[in-house]
C-alpha cells in the first residue's frame, strides 16, 4: 500500500519534468519562456520565481480546497497567487536589482502565468495538500528546466557566454537575433522539433513488432 | 498488374514539363550570371557560391532522409536556392555565415513547410533575412569590384573562424588606398551620402571598383530566355520593375531629392529579385491577374522601404511581403469559369479559359511530392 502510495507521489513528481512538461509538452506560459530568456540568468530568475509562486499556492489552494464556493474560486485562487506574487515582486527588488530591471513587468505578470492558474484548477483543487506541493514541484522543475534550455541557447549563441562566462573569447561574433524576439521563436520550435521527433522515435519502436525490449 | 482509378482535381490538361526540367533551365541560365559575379569579385565570390550552395544541398539532404520534407537533391531546386542566396550576399561575407544562411535557409524556408512545393515563402530570401538579422554588421560590409589580385586573394573577411567576428575590410581596403565610399553599394551611397552612381555603370556593372551585384542586364537577358522557353511567367519581372519605375518616377517628379527611375530600377537587387526571386512558382500567384497584382505589391514596396525606411534596400522584404499576400491575392483573383456568371458580371471580372503556361507539379514523369500518391505510380 504505502510503495504504491509512494510510487504514485513520485509519478506526480516526474508527471511535470517529463510527461507534462509545460514549455515543452503542454506549451504554456508562452509570454514569460519567450519573453525573458534572452540570458540563462534571467531564465533561471523567472523559472525560479514562478516555482516559488506555483508550490506555494498550489499547496495553499489544496488546503483551503473544501472550504471555498464553486463559485468563487478562481477569483480566490487569484488572490492567493497574487499574494505569492506580491512576495517575489520584493523579494527580487531586494536580492538584486539588475535582475529586477531585465525581468521588467514579467515578474508581476507571473500572476496571470496559465500554468499557475492551471495547476490550481486542474490539480491543487482536487488533491490532498502533499500530493499537490508534489505536482506542483516537478511543474516548476520541468518548467525551470524549459526556460534554461532556451535561455542557454540564446545566450551561447546571442552573446557567446553563458551564466555570464565567456565562452569564445574576445573575437566572438554574436548572433543578433538570437536575443531579438525571433530568436526566442526559432529557438523554442528547433526544441519543439527535437522532443516531437524523439517522442515519434520512441512510438515507432514501441510499434514495432516486438518493440519495447532490446534494441 | 492491378488496374487503379485516379481521381484527382482539375487542371487536367498538362504540359510536358517536370519540376526537373524547369529547375535544372533555371539553374543553367543562372550560371553566367554566377560566373559575372565571380569575374567581379574573384575567388571570395567563387568560395562563397560554393559553400553556400553545399550548405544548401547538405541540409536539403538531411531533412528529405529524414523523412520530414518531400522532394530529392536531384530536382535541383535546392541548388537554385544556394545559388540565389549567394548572389544576394556581399561577395567578401564570412564563409561560416554563408553556410549558417544556407542551412537557415532550406530549415527555415522550406523544410518547416514540408519541402518543394509547399513553402510559403522564398527559402533563398527567408535566409538571407536570417543572417540579415543576426549579423547586420558583416552583411552590410560591401568591398568594389575588380580589385587588382581578387583571383589569387581572398577577402579577408571570408576567412573568418567559424562563430568568429571577420577581418575588417576598411582596414585591407586603405590599405589597397581605396576610400570607404568605394565600398558602399550605389543604394547606400544615395540614401546616406546622396551621391548618385551613373546609369549605365550600374546597368552593365563592369566600370571597376563600384559595390554591386551582377550586371542587370546580363540578369534580363538570362531571364528572358526563361521566359521565352516559358519556364517562368514575363508577367511577373515586368510587373515588379514597372511599378516600381512608375513609382520611382512619380515620386521625382513630385520631389527632385528622390532619384530618376532608372537609378532605382538598375541599383541593388531589383533585377535579381524581380527575374528570379519573385518568379518562385511554389511562393507567387498561378492566377495572370494574381501576377500582376503581385509583382505591382513588391514593385510599389521596394520603392517604399528604399525611400522612407531606415534600410538602403527594400526588395528582400517586398518579395517577402509578396509571398505572405500570395494566398490572399489568388483568391481574390480566381478567373470566373467559362460560361459562369455570363450576365452583369463578365464585365466586371475577365474570364480566362486555361492558361497555357499553367504547369502542375502533378504532371507525368514528375516526382509526387506526397507519400500518399505513391502507390498511383506503377500504373500503365
Amino acid at each position: 500500500m504505502s510503495d504504491l502510495a509512494q510510487a504514485r507521489t513520485f509519478d506526480e513528481f516526474l508527471e511535470g519534468i517529463w510527461r507534462q512538461n509545460p514549455v515543452f509538452v503542454m506549451v504554456l506560459g508562452m509570454c514569460p519562456t519567450l519573453a525573458v530568456t534572452v540570458s540563462a540568468v534571467n531564465a533561471l530568475s523567472m523559472g525560479l520565481a514562478t516555482a516559488f509562486v506555483l508550490v506555494c499556492s498550489c499547496g495553499l489552494v489544496s488546503l483551503i480546497r473544501n472550504i471555498v464556493p464553486k463559485e468563487v474560486r478562481i477569483a480566490t485562487y487569484i488572490v492567493i497567487i497574487a499574494t505569492f506574487v506580491t512576495v517575489v515582486d520584493y523579494v527580487i527588488q531586494a536580492v538584486s536589482l539588475a535582475v529586477y530591471e531585465a525581468l521588467g513587468a514579467f515578474i508581476q505578470l507571473i500572476v496571470v502565468n496559465c500554468i499557475i492558474l492551471g495547476r490550481a484548477e486542474a490539480h491543487a483543487s482536487k488533491h490532498p495538500p502533499i500530493t499537490a506541493m508534489v505536482n506542483a514541484l516537478g511543474m516548476s522543475i520541468g518548467f525551470v528546466i524549459g526556460l534554461l534550455a532556451l535561455g542557454a541557447v540564446r545566450e551561447v549563441l546571442g552573446a557567446g557566454t553563458l551564466f555570464g562566462l565567456p565562452l569564445f573569447g574576445a573575437n566572438f561574433q554574436p548572433w543578433v537575433v538570437m536575443v531579438l524576439p525571433p530568436g526566442g521563436f526559432i529557438v523554442l520550435g528547433a526544441w519543439l522539433l527535437l522532443f516531437s521527433a524523439l517522442k515519434r522515435r520512441k512510438e515507432a519502436r514501441l510499434a514495432a513488432p516486438g518493440g519495447g525490449h532490446g534494441a | 498488374m492491378k488496374a487503379s482509378v485516379e481521381i484527382r482535381s482539375a487542371p487536367h490538361i498538362k504540359g510536358p514539363r517536370s519540376v526537373e526540367q524547369i529547375m535544372a533551365n533555371v539553374v543553367y541560365s543562372l550560371a553566367p550570371v554566377c560566373a559575372f559575379f565571380v569575374y567581379q569579385y574573384g575567388i571570395s565570390a567563387a568560395a562563397s557560391i560554393l559553400v553556400v550552395t553545399a550548405a544548401c544541398l547538405l541540409a536539403e539532404r538531411a531533412f528529405v532522409r529524414s523523412g520530414t520534407q518531400a522532394g530529392s537533391l536531384s530536382d535541383f531546386s535546392a541548388t537554385i536556392t544556394g545559388l540565389l542566396l549567394a548572389l544576394t550576399l556581399p561577395p567578401g561575407f564570412p564563409l561560416w555565415m554563408g553556410a549558417v544562411a544556407g542551412v537557415a535557409a532550406i530549415a527555415l524556408g522550406k523544410a518547416l513547410f514540408g519541402g518543394i512545393g509547399f513553402n510559403v515563402f522564398n527559402p533563398a530570401l527567408v535566409g538571407r533575412a536570417f543572417v540579415q538579422a543576426a549579423f547586420p554588421a558583416a552583411i552590410a560590409t560591401y568591398t568594389p569590384s575588380f580589385l587588382p589580385g581578387r583571383f589569387t586573394q581572398f577577402i579577408p573577411s571570408s576567412l573568418a573562424w567559424p562563430l568568429m567576428a571577420p577581418a575588417d575590410a576598411a582596414a585591407w581596403l586603405k590599405a589597397m588606398q581605396f576610400d570607404a565610399l568605394a565600398s558602399a553599394t550605389p543604394l547606400a551611397k544615395w540614401k546616406f551620402e546622396g551621391a548618385l552612381t551613373a546609369i549605365d555603370d550600374l546597368l552593365t556593372a563592369l566600370s571597376g571598383h563600384i559595390a554591386s551585384g551582377p550586371s542587370p542586364l546580363l540578369i534580363l537577358t538570362c531571364g528572358a530566355y526563361l521566359a521565352l522557353r516559358r519556364f517562368m511567367d514575363w508577367r511577373i519581372p515586368v510587373a515588379v520593375l514597372g511599378s516600381a519605375g512608375l513609382a520611382a518616377w512619380l515620386i521625382h517628379l513630385a520631389d527632385a531629392k528622390y532619384p530618376d527611375a532608372f537609378f532605382v530600377l538598375s541599383s541593388g537587387g531589383l533585377v535579381l529579385g524581380a527575374v528570379y526571386m519573385a518568379t518562385d512558382m511554389a511562393t507567387s500567384p498561378v492566377t495572370p491577374r494574381g501576377m500582376w497584382l503581385y509583382g505591382g505589391l513588391i514593385g510599389v514596396l521596394t520603392v517604399v522601404i528604399r525611400y522612407y525606411s531606415g534600410l538602403p534596400e527594400g526588395v528582400m522584404y517586398a518579395i517577402l511581403i509578396g509571398n505572405a499576400a500570395t494566398p490572399l491575392i489568388e483568391r481574390v483573383t480566381q478567373p470566373t469559369p467559362f460560361g459562369k456568371g455570363v450576365s452583369i458580371q463578365a464585365r466586371k471580372s475577365a474570364s480566362y479559359t486555361l492558361h497555357p503556361d499553367y504547369i502542375s507539379r502533378e504532371e507525368a514523369g514528375a516526382k509526387t511530392p506526397k507519400k500518399r500518391f505513391l502507390k498511383n505510380k506503377g500504373k500503365s
